[in-house]
């Protein structure tokens, strides 16, 4: 039961490196990265759950310091999921940015067609 | 690209405030419960996209110019890592605020509670900083991809 | 004073690249004079911050510093055994590797000030200061997930500045194929980073390497690591993005995307050598390094002979000359488990190695340096529309010979020590490399044969008439490097005991990374 997340994560790790691979238009390479980047922070997230945890609110915490350890899930993949989040934000912005200006200067956007650079 | 119809532009507008309240507290309480500067910064963003796309460019740019969201960002970066500097007495990016008494000063009570805002030190000011930030470096992207690089056809 | 900036140097060094990036914009406002001097500044503030810090720890051994402590070396409070915060920790490679980008950018920017011309360069300069902050935080970070964060920053500011010139269809193509490699390189990255944690529970280096054991999961992480890594390197199957990134960028940024190259070969060294030193596995994954290494070499070599453009002419040396440094950093990755074959040859294929990197960096900012002057003045990129440059641009021809002989191994230079030191080492591990290694090396004089003799000698060509010298700003830097270039020739033993011995020592020995921390 605990092993949907990971298998979750997997699968759209596949989805993206299909769309990645396999698709000719540019905006859909960028959809498969953007997918490809769930996936992997979703198996980031799912790997500090806990059964049973509460979330890690000091606030909301009981008293004494060893019962809390025990049923807290752990925050540090979190804060290493929102970063995550961010740096796919700024590379899919970047991308869809080229692929407008790709659009722009070659009139298509079929990746087969955009060969500027040849050798 | 002149907007969409009245009703549209009516909805919008209305819209408007409590979208950018929101947001402004998403990135307040960021240090209480889940959100802070990125998560509230890019909803003031999305905000601010509806309104491009409600209203059209020209009139957008007439509200708030490019130059001006390019300027805040800059400030906002600067004073984000102005405060890391000022922690420099014992190590970069301490947080020199917290349980000092002062500005976000108040020291967190054990056990349950529904938390302080007046707390946490340096992190609200980072927040603050960064939610600026991200709301203008976003809706700047936004006008780009909008308008095709505007003045730079 | 000079106390307070050396016991902070490691977050200024830092800190001050970040702060101009954020203030160049304001600075653009007030005029193209103000920003040259505001950009002066920031490089040069950077670069004595970054020399005194790598003199001070060349001297006097590893340092290490805590991200929001109450004391900057305080990295295990109260106690605690595990450190629980960012740590920056900074040994004698980094060091090295920190000195050598900050030469290599000082030069780039008082090269830009001539080369580009534009009125709002203030984005331009913005984009390369937060790039220098990334490379200068991949070398120095101590964390894993802080070694991806610096990661992405570079990767993503190099391809907006490889974008620069937005309105040339051919840079937004290479962009957009840099950025699809790196990419899926950072995210195979995050995979295996995100697979060590789920392992151990720790994300700092020297934590990590002091509990590593054998398990399958471990394997695979090594596995994804080396190839995020080698992607970002230009390791040979996966090259194709080089020559096109480093043909279409404006040229300060070719040479910055060198170095780019080679602080990843530098995260691919620190992780094999001090996060997974204790592994047991570990000459395999020299040996892929050595597979990877020639196949480089080879493919390199053979795609320069029929290139046309002169600077991707150099790009695809450079991806041979890579291969040379994968080469000798796989043979002593191959013996460190066994301490009588390392210290016979082993330590000298590292040193070797780490040699080589050094001067590929400086031959290699040199020759995109010239080949940067020659576009620059003759507007001309092909070979085959050049002639007879020699009369009218002397010094331009002088820097690309001495760059060419470095490159090609030949005696007075740099390049020459540290093959020698390559040839010696490898032969004792296995013969047929180094026989292979001299095949390429001879091989790797032709391309820039070729390129001399078209652009420089022969007969002049009547629109060449009015091409002048370059500027002064742009000569200086090529003059240095070419400086550095025949010195570290001449001195190579010198050099060795001075500046790569003790990054070799720091990197073999990992017990001494984990004793600085723990």
């Amino acid at each position: 039961m605990e092993l949907i997340p990971f298998l979750g994560a997997a699968l759209l790790f596949g989805i993206g490196l299909f769309a990645l691979v396999f698709k000719r238009n540019l905006i859909k390479i960028a959809m498969g990265l953007s997918i490809i980047d769930s996936g992997v922070n979703l198996f980031l997230i799912a790997l500090g759950y806990r059964s049973n945890g509460i979330a890690p609110i000091f606030t909301t915490a009981p008293v004494s310091n060893a019962q809390a350890a025990a049923t807290m899930v752990l925050p540090a993949p979190q804060a290493l999921t929102l970063t995550s989040i961010v740096i796919g934000l700024a590379v899919s912005a970047l991308m869809l940015s080229l692929a407008v200006l790709l659009f722009k200067h070659y009139g298509s956007a079929d990746a087969r067609k955009i060969r500027g650079l040849r050798e | 690209m002149s907007g969409l119809s009245k009703i549209v532009k009516n909805v919008a507008s209305v819209f408007i405030v409590p979208g950018l309240i929101f947001g402004a507290y998403v990135v307040a309480h960021g240090h209480l419960t889940p959100g802070g500067g990125f998560q509230g910064g890019t909803i003031i963003a999305t905000t601010l996209a509806l309104l491009l796309v409600a209203f059209g460019e020209k009139s957008f740019r007439k509200a708030i110019g490019k130059n001006a969201l390019a300027m805040l960002e800059s400030l906002a970066l600067f004073g984000f890592i102005g405060i890391a500097f000022l922690g420099l007495q014992s190590s970069f990016f301490n947080n020199f605020l917290s349980n000092s008494g002062s500005l976000f000063g108040q020291s967190v009570q054990f056990g349950v509670n529904e938390g302080n805002i007046n707390s946490a030190g340096v992190i609200p000011l980072m927040n603050f900083m960064v939610g600026i930030e991200v709301a203008s470096g976003l809706t700047i992207i936004v006008i780009a991809m909008y308008s095709g690089w505007g003045e730079r056809k | 004073m000079i106390s307070f900036i050396l016991q902070h140097a490691p977050a200024l060094c830092l800190a001050t690249p970040l702060l101009f990036a954020f203030l160049t914009p304001l600075a653009d406002k007030a005029g193209s004079r103000v920003r040259k001097a505001f950009v002066f500044l920031g490089i040069l503030l950077t670069a004595l911050t970054v020399f005194t810090l790598a003199q001070n720890v060349i001297l006097q051994g590893a340092r290490v510093y805590t991200m929001g402590a109450s004391s900057p070396a305080l990295t295990l409070p109260s106690g605690m055994t595990l450190p629980v915060r960012i740590i920056l920790e900074i040994d004698a490679f980094s060091a090295l590797m920190a000195s050598l980008a900050l030469l290599v950018a000082f030069f780039a920017v008082v090269y830009s000030f001539r080369f580009m011309k534009g009125n709002s360069l203030g984005k331009f300069y913005s984009l390369f200061f937060v790039m220098l902050a990334g490379l200068i935080g991949l070398v120095f970070t101590g964390d894993l997930f802080t070694l991806f964060v610096f990661f992405e920053i570079l990767s993503i500011s190099s391809v907006a500045l490889v974008a620069y010139w937005y309105k040339r269809k051919k840079s937004v193509e290479a962009a957009f194929k840099y950025l699809l490699i790196s990419s899926v390189a950072s995210l195979c990255l995050l995979f295996s980073i995100g697979l060590l944690y789920g392992e151990y529970g720790l994300l700092n280096i020297a934590a990590l390497a002091a509990s590593m054991r054998l398990s399958f999961v471990t394997m695979v992480a090594l596995g994804l690591l080396l190839a995020a890594f080698s992607m970002k390197a230009g390791a040979a199957p996966m090259h194709y993005w080089l020559p096109d990134a480093y043909g279409e960028a404006p040229t300060p940024i070719t040479v910055m995307l060198g170095i780019a190259t080679l602080s990843s070969l530098y995260a691919l060294l620190r992780v094999l050598f001090t996060l997974f030193g204790s592994f047991s596995l570990l000459p395999v994954a020299g040996w892929v390094l050595i597979c990877l290494g020639v196949v480089s070499m080879f493919v390199g070599v053979t795609m320069a002979l029929k290139q046309d453009d002169i600077k991707r002419l150099i790009a695809y040396t450079a991806v041979s000359q890579a291969g040379f440094i994968f080469v000798g950093v796989g043979v002593g990755l191959a013996t460190i488990n066994s301490p009588a074959l390392f210290s016979a040859f082993g330590e000298n294929a590292l040193k070797g190695g780490l040699f080589h990197l050094v001067n590929h960096g400086i031959y290699e900012a040199l020759l995109f340096f010239s080949a940067g002057a020659v576009i620059y003045a003759t507007g001309k990129r092909r070979l085959s529309s050049l002639s007879g440059l020699a009369r009218k641009m002397p010094f331009t021809t002088v820097f690309f010979l001495v760059g060419a002989m470095a490159i090609a191994g030949i005696p007075p230079m740099n390049g020459f020590a540290s093959k020698i030191l390559i040839y010696e080492s490898v032969y004792r591990f296995n013969p047929l490399l180094t026989v292979l290694a001299l095949v390429v090396s001879v091989l790797t004089a032709v391309p820039f044969v070729k390129a001399f003799s078209s652009a420089f000698l022969g007969p002049e060509m009547a629109e060449f008439k009015k091409t002048k010298e370059v500027p002064m700003g742009m000569l200086l830097g090529m003059a240095v490097l070419a400086v550095i270039a025949v010195l570290f020739g001449l001195l190579p033993g010198l050099v060795v005991e001075t500046i790569i011995a003790p990054a070799v020592n720091a990197l073999a020995s990992q017990a001494a990374y984990v004793g600085v921390v723990l």
